[in-house]
């Protein structure tokens, strides 16, 4: 702080809304963007592939290791090698993160639902719940705490991954480390990290705030 | 496909200090590097923390903020404060963001072995040291290479990215080459890269599957697949 350089404060408050593209309320908005949706599209795809290899048992060996290697490999390379395909567009990254949130959630779904206790199906069936009706308003639930353990370490790690996007210049706030790099200057990688972990810790309290919400049972058999 | 014929057909590239070969070298020297630091420092931590229960809360902490953490800004932060003078201003990072999952993995390890064969070794006679070693390490020893798997992971992945502040290694293909529009060096990088860390994520296995006595295997298979052991990349 001081008149020298512009102190952190400052230099936030200056560049948060300049009406040009690459404003720090912009890349925000895109960071959200692009950790939002491949949060969504990894549960989308891990819940039925999920359900599927509880259905099919065989099939969860071959999909657990497929997915294990795709977690493996690193967002950057995939990124470049996605660009021939998608171009330099969120897409890009979306896809990849995707992915990784699946291999996360794709056994979290497996496990939260087999710990489903057997007497608490055989119970829906005999009230006459129909296979569906029994997975959305008996196993699903059961199953909430693990899936959202799973969500919490998928919103996470996708926020931070984002900015890994900045190498191809769709990064969200990454784009600030990026830009700190180009012309060295250090306030904002400072902002950048902290805003990006900031999102991560805001990410992970609703998670837990909608899992107390979903599974109200589990704070009651706490407190008796 | 034409791209991966002119990057891997070309004799260029496969000789000198830019060439493949020693670009190889290169990621597999910083990988091991910090992955080797990264280990020295985690699995002893990890092994302490879970044999007498005291810092429980740095352990859970460090791996949720870990996960947290942009990699990315963490490489700038450091270059920008050190300088680029050695490779320690990117190195250390790397050590950093490696250390979490080898200890949170290292102490579930340990905290989750079976505590009646843990009584079971004292009543035996062995002692603190003893039991650890003998007992409490070969029962961790799945998830303690899970630990180093994901680390190892995430290493490969982080020293790629750290190309961008100006290390060596194989994201300099792609980095340099989005940089000048070699499309051709992007796509062979990026080749490159995938097949490394699929050798190491391979590597793994097999070690594991050396390693882990087959006791042990069997019965903490199920435990492996926990979401929320697994960190970011």
């Amino acid at each position: 702080m001081g008149d020298g350089p512009p102190s952190l404060w400052e230099w936030t408050a200056r560049n948060w809304d300049t009406g040009r593209a690459g404003s720090i309320r912009d890349l925000l908005g895109d960071h959200l963007l692009m950790s939002l949706v491949p949060i969504v599209a990894g549960l989308a795809l891990a819940l039925p592939l999920g359900l599927a290899c509880i259905r099919w048992r065989w099939l969860y060996q071959p999909t657990a290791a497929l997915f294990n290697v795709l977690y493996a490999l690193p967002s950057l390379p995939l990124f470049m090698m996605l660009i021939s395909v998608t171009g330099l567009s969120p897409v890009t990254v979306i896809i990849p993160l995707t992915f990784y949130a699946a291999a996360v959630l794709i056994p979290a779904v497996v496990d939260g639902i087999r710990a489903v206790p057997e007497h608490v199906r055989q119970s829906a069936v005999a009230m006459g719940f129909t296979p569906l009706r029994r997975l959305i308003r008996v196993e699903l639930p059961i199953a909430a705490p693990v899936v959202i353990a799973g969500l919490r370490v998928v919103a996470v790690s996708s926020i931070s991954l984002v900015s890994v996007g900045a190498l191809i210049g769709q990064g969200g706030l990454g784009m600030l480390f990026t830009r700190a790099y180009q012309n060295p200057f250090l306030p904002p990688v400072i902002v950048g990290i902290a805003l990006i972990v900031l999102l991560a810790l805001v990410a992970d309290g609703l998670l837990v705030l909608a899992q107390r919400l979903l599974t109200p049972w589990e704070r009651a058999r706490r407190t008796t | 496909m034409n791209w991966l014929i002119d990057f891997f057909a070309d004799p260029a590239r496969w000789s000198g200090p830019y060439g493949i070969p020693m670009r190889l070298l290169e990621h597999l020297e910083f990988s091991a590097l910090a992955l080797f630091l990264a280990a020295l420092i985690a699995v002893p931590l990890g092994l302490l923390i879970g044999h007498t229960g005291r810092g429980h809360l740095v352990v859970v902490v460090s791996a949720n903020l870990a996960r947290a953490i942009p990699t990315l800004g963490v490489l700038v932060l450091f270059v920008l404060l050190l300088g680029t003078a050695s490779i320690w201003p990117v190195i250390i990072p790397l050590v950093l963001l490696a250390v979490p999952p080898i200890l949170v993995n290292t102490f579930e390890g340990i905290r989750g072995v079976d505590p009646e064969l843990r009584d079971a070794a004292y009543g035996m006679g062995l002692r603190g040291g003893q039991v650890l070693g003998q007992v409490l390490v070969p029962v961790a020893l799945p998830l303690i290479l899970l630990g180093l798997r994901l680390s190892a992971i995430q290493v490969v992945a982080t020293t790629t990215v750290a190309a961008y502040t100006g290390l060596g290694g194989l994201g300099r293909f792609v980095i340099d080459g989005f940089a000048t529009q070699d499309y051709s060096s992007v796509f062979g990088g990026s080749v490159l890269i995938v097949l490394f860390a699929l050798v190491v994520q391979f590597g793994f296995t097999l070690v594991q599957r050396v390693t882990v006595s087959p006791g042990v295997s069997r019965r903490l298979k199920v435990r492996e697949q926990s979401p929320a052991r697994r960190g970011n990349n």
